[in-house]
């Protein structure tokens, strides 16, 4: 992962002056003080490798065992080898799930990473009560995804919701927001958008921050006008960091569950009446643990994997290329 | 942090190309307009939270605060299904303990991977990388889920715990922090001074990267007060989370907004007060882990 800053880091604290130690204390021969610089690091860092070996490599290999078998939990496991995953590319329940997932993710962050760019570019400006405004547009992160969920399912109701309220004063005749699929995409991005737009504004404004400032100056010299500064300046300045902000928004986008399971608000993981907005990660709890094939279900997991790969990887081109023509 | 500190100096006399810094009109406009986006939704759920179902209904909704609160909270504590005060307990100590092993895990293995040379430092540390782009949650449920099951700890909150112990994140974050933090210089006068690894730990370092300690804390208890896959699949309705008590309340009494809503207003409660109280450190901390990372 390159996520350097092209222009140089600001520089940190410094640490404390105190000096430690008396002279001389802690010292137990040679033999010791070597063993302690080539032993001590291996022990700093195995807690996180014993941990995570534990409740994160083997899981994740013991899911590709167990998506080889058609796998119950008490009963019996029969091994299929790659059945599961043959089935899996001809299940359209399936592929209907991959839709939704990539759709919600497209129809939330594009307009969320433009929303967060002029919200940064904003916030970059001299204005009273920088704080303030601030930690106002961070506030949506401290809520809870089913806080969100529930307020925003309810400001989206039928008959009593405000948001159809509040076009019934244009005229619009209310929606049943959660029986089609682009509505139901539409309400679920909302809540996505609403969440992380501030968060990444802030990530976004940090690196604008460390562009040098005599680059405006010499633009403004030059005649160029601030828009023009900000798409030829601040955004391929901001390359390294919009990576870094898209790489993080494909994996939450695509491993999205919390806001339709509560959007839906049963815990039977169909994502409406016809699917329009289960999710492949709903898709996975549902095979795995309403229809118990477990098999099906870890098999499901690792094409989840393979799709944020993908994923990754074109947002990655597509990111690289953001203004870059200089 | 040279760009914040010179924006803070008093504004002397503005030269003309340092006025496209000015916040013109539209600017002000437009963060307030977002402003208003943000917080609408919380101080929303804040005014269901005291206000009847009756009212709850009314067009144009309610926007001020009612007098129904008291009823609301009886109401939520007494709600058949949710087991909301168990709910909360649970959340929190969960989150606490979760909180404070991955940030003792993540500052002791972030000065090795900042400050210390050794063999397979870097193929270690490009390891983790590469497993934050892995959703272990999705990926690793029904393996974790047998293993709980072996365990007999279904339905009981170290299962609850377990799993997130450690997180890449938080290793990869100690690491670029400490890095920019500690000068590599004061770690070796230290060692001259015949130190030891952990006594340098000790000494130097944590009094060094309490403030990124800080921020990594308070993202860890963020994130697992909201969790709510692996929860849900892993806890029974009667011993819940905070997260799936309110979807049990969603599902049982979803006609009762009100109620639901003090519900979201309890669980987001405490994040909010702890996000008031620390927002300066919490944004200057994440701006600084934006630029470092």
């Amino acid at each position: 992962m390159t996520l350097k800053v092209d222009t140089p880091a600001p520089v940190g604290r410094t640490g404390p002056a105190r000096s430690p130690g008396h002279r001389g204390s802690g010292r137990g021969g040679n033999g010791l003080a070597r063993f302690d610089l080539r032993a001590t690091p291996y022990f700093l860092v195995s807690p996180y490798f014993l941990l995570f070996t534990l409740f994160g490599l083997f899981p994740l290999g013991y899911t590709f065992w167990v998506s080889l078998h058609d796998w119950e939990l008490a009963g019996d496991k029969t091994f299929l080898g790659i059945d599961n995953y043959v089935e899996l590319i001809a299940d359209g329940s399936f592929w209907n799930a991959v839709v939704n997932t990539v759709g919600i993710f497209v129809i939330a962050t594009i307009p969320q990473l433009v929303m967060a760019l002029l919200l940064a570019n904003a916030l970059n400006k001299r204005i009273r009560g920088r704080l303030f405004f601030r930690l106002g547009i961070l506030l949506p992160l401290v809520t809870s995804v089913v806080a969100v969920a529930v307020v925003f399912t309810q400001l989206y109701g039928r008959d009593y919701g405000m948001i159809n309220w509040f076009l019934g004063l244009f005229g619009v005749e209310a929606i049943e927001w959660q029986n089609q699929s682009w509505s139901a995409w539409i309400a679920i991005a909302t809540m996505i958008d609403w969440r992380w737009t501030g968060y990444n504004a802030i990530i976004l404004l940090a690196a604008m921050q460390t562009i040098p400032k005599d680059l405006y100056e010499a633009a403004s010299l030059d005649g160029a006008s601030p828009r023009r500064q900000f798409w030829q300046i601040t955004v391929p300045m901001l390359r390294p960091t919009l990576i870094f902000v898209v790489f993080t928004s494909t994996i939450g986008g695509l491993t999205l569950f919390a806001e339709p399971v509560m959007f839906e608000g049963n815990p039977t993981m169909a994502g409406g009446a016809t699917g329009q907005y289960q999710t492949v990660a709903m898709f996975i709890v549902k095979e795995g643990f309403r229809d118990f094939d477990m098999g099906y279900a870890s098999a499901a997991a690792w094409m989840l994997f393979a799709l944020i790969l993908v994923g990754i990887l074109i947002n990655y081109s597509i990111t690289r290329r953001i203004g870059g023509k200089k | 942090m040279t760009a914040i500190q010179s924006r803070r100096r008093p504004a002397g006399p503005a030269s003309a190309a340092n006025r496209i810094w000015d916040a013109g009109p539209l600017t002000k406009v437009v963060l307030t307009f977002a402003l208003v986006l943000s917080a609408f939704p919380i101080y929303y759920m804040f005014v269901m939270a005291t206000r009847s179902n009756d009212e709850a209904l009314d067009t144009p909704p309610p926007l001020l605060p009612g007098g129904n609160l008291g009823d609301n909270v009886n109401r939520l504590l007494e709600a058949e299904q949710a087991y909301f005060a168990t709910g909360l307990i649970n959340s929190i100590i969960i989150s606490t303990t979760v909180t404070v092993s991955v940030v003792l895990i993540s500052t002791l293995a972030g000065f090795a991977f900042a400050k210390l040379k050794f063999r397979g430092s870097k193929i270690l540390l490009g390891s983790i990388l590469l497993t934050m782009m892995v959703p272990l949650q999705q990926m690793g449920i029904v393996p974790l889920y047998e293993m709980m099951v072996t365990l007999g700890w279904t339905g009981q909150i170290q299962a609850v715990i377990l799993p997130f112990l450690v997180n890449g994140f938080g290793v990869f974050m100690m690491t670029q922090y400490t890095s920019q933090a500690v000068p590599d210089e004061l770690v070796e006068a230290a060692r001259v001074d015949g130190a030891s690894t952990m006594r340098i730990y000790a000494n130097v370092i944590l009094p060094a990267v309490r403030p990124g300690m800080a921020v990594l804390a308070l993202l860890t208890f963020m994130q697992n007060w909201n969790e709510f896959l692996w929860p849900s699949i892993v806890l029974n309705p009667d011993n819940p989370v905070v997260q799936t008590s309110i979807a049990a309340l969603n599902q049982a009494h979803g006609t009762d907004y009100v109620m639901l809503f003090t519900g979201t207003a309890a669980s987001v409660l405490p994040l909010v007060i702890v996000f008031v109280a620390f927002g300066r450190q919490i944004v200057g901390g994440l701006m600084e882990g934006a630029v470092k990372a």
